[in-house]
């Protein structure tokens, strides 16, 4: 067994989320220099060139790439060789969430669902723990922003829809969405599972380095298709009109009930900040 | 943005908007005041009654914006647009009573674009997530009302040509309507 301490943790996902807000990864940095490349409508591209800028202004000053720092969502895989010591593990992940948020300056977006009031400090943000052979602990840090994750959706489709109802559900909802998502957007589908597991899988596929197709080629290829046909609804950057409206479909697959078709859509943001480390 | 920008300083009047065409940009000067979804919930609740609001509207910008804690030798954090269709319900009640401009993004509902058109007010979009760049045209920010809201207080904030793009002008045009028309392939 290999011991760690909570405090650990806790500075980790401090930096992690002071990272997250400020460094736009590299891989989204370059698919939105391509769309600026590609990009028809002059309006579209000045909107690209914004955009860069301001990753450039973000990560230069070190201040918040967008005020909507988001929740923060967390994604800890663990070995189970690890054992925690030193105090309440959930704990010192909201510590590290707190500290980071306020020494960070970033925006704290939690609050009470009716009241409005402002929880003040970010928390909480939103676990996902995961047990892996080893004993390391990979930690993702992926804030979220509320308006492209007011655009996301779930679906239960029925069985006979097929692939076909998937990604005429997807295309739907990038259309509907228009430019409320802030496009160029990245477009997480997630299919199969339950109600809540096809949520998580569109969630986890925004995760993916941008642009990589699915290993599976009938998925990779229902991600081109879907990609274009997104891009071919005219919305552009910010819904202003272009030819870029989404950077790119990640599609994410597992075995769901004999019932059923779970769907998801969980749509980011250009601004898809992600930062990782491991213990 | 485009080389022919317009320049406008706030408060604006009706020829001041009447100026204006969707799809034009725009650098706003001068005072404007943010508020978001809990300020307006509470600014057309102060309407219902009788009550005054935080500022008078007349002639002024509303920004969409919650802004992060402003860093030291910065006026602001970053602060980029939220997207407007929440505040749908409430827009009209404060354009009818003069309101000259809204700053956000996304589209509009046709209540809010037919209130443009009726008492003449302009609904802008800025770049979403470019909010660390739009910080930098922002030179003064103070909390005027709501403090305890945190992020969504309403702020009065001094701009100096800060970057828009007109929407919905007073003609009931709307760019993301006619912007998609223009680039989608059938």
């Amino acid at each position: 067994m290999r011991k760690v301490d909570v405090s650990e943790v806790a500075e980790v996902i401090k930096k992690l989320c002071m990272d997250a807000g400020y460094y736009l990864p590299e891989d989204v940095y370059s698919a939105l220099q391509e769309a600026l490349r590609k990009e028809k409508s002059p309006v579209g591209r000045s909107v690209l060139e914004m955009i860069i800028k301001n990753a450039d202004i973000a990560r230069e000053e070190q201040v918040a790439i967008c005020q909507d720092c988001g929740l923060a969502v967390i994604f800890m895989e663990t070995g189970q060789d690890i054992q925690f010591v030193g105090g309440d593990l959930k704990e010192a992940i909201y510590e590290g969430v707190r500290q980071g948020y306020k020494e960070g300056y970033l925006r704290k977006s939690t609050c009470h669902p009716f009241t409005r009031a402002n929880v003040g400090d970010n928390t909480p943000p939103v676990i996902h723990y995961d047990i892996v052979p080893g004993e390391k602990i990979h930690i993702v840090m992926a804030p979220k922003g509320g308006g492209s994750e007011n655009m996301s959706r779930v679906t239960m489709l029925a069985p006979g829809a097929g692939l076909k109802g998937v990604k005429d559900f997807v295309v739907q909802r990038a259309s509907e969405s228009g430019g409320n998502p802030c496009p160029p957007v990245i477009v997480g589908v997630g299919v199969g599972g339950t109600y809540e597991r096809s949520a998580f899988l569109a969630k986890k596929a925004l995760l993916r380095p941008l642009g990589k197709p699915s290993p599976d080629l009938e998925l990779a290829a229902a991600e081109q298709e879907m990609l274009e046909r997104i891009n071919k609804l005219g919305m552009g950057p910010m819904g202003w009109g272009g030819t870029t409206y989404a950077l790119a479909v990640h599609f994410e697959m597992e075995p769901c009930h004999i019932a059923s078709l779970p769907c998801a859509v969980n749509i980011n943001c250009h601004a898809a900040r992600h930062k990782e480390a491991i213990i | 943005m485009a080389e022919d920008t317009i320049r406008l300083t706030t408060p604006l009047t009706d020829e001041d908007v009447e100026k204006l065409k969707m799809g034009d940009t725009v650098l706003i000067n001068g005072v404007i005041y943010t508020g978001r979804d809990a300020a307006h919930m509470r600014m057309v609740d102060a309407l219902d009654k009788g009550k005054a609001l935080p500022f008078d509207v007349k002639g002024q910008v509303i920004y969409f914006v919650g802004p992060a804690p402003a860093k030291p030798g910065w006026a602001i954090g970053s602060a980029g647009p939220t997207t407007s269709y929440r505040m749908d319900a409430f827009s009209p009640r404060l354009i009818e009573l003069g309101l000259k401009g809204m700053i956000g993004k996304g589209p509009r509902a046709q209540e809010v674009i037919d209130a443009c058109v009726k008492y003449k007010c302009v609904y802008f979009g800025a770049v979403g997530g470019a909010g660390a760049l739009l910080a930098k045209s922002i030179k003064k920010a103070e909390v005027i009302a709501y403090e305890e809201l945190g992020p969504e207080a309403v702020r009065r904030l001094e701009v100096e040509d800060f970057p828009v793009i007109v929407v919905n002008d007073v003609y009931g045009r709307d760019l993301e309507k006619e912007g998609r028309k223009q680039y989608a392939v059938d």
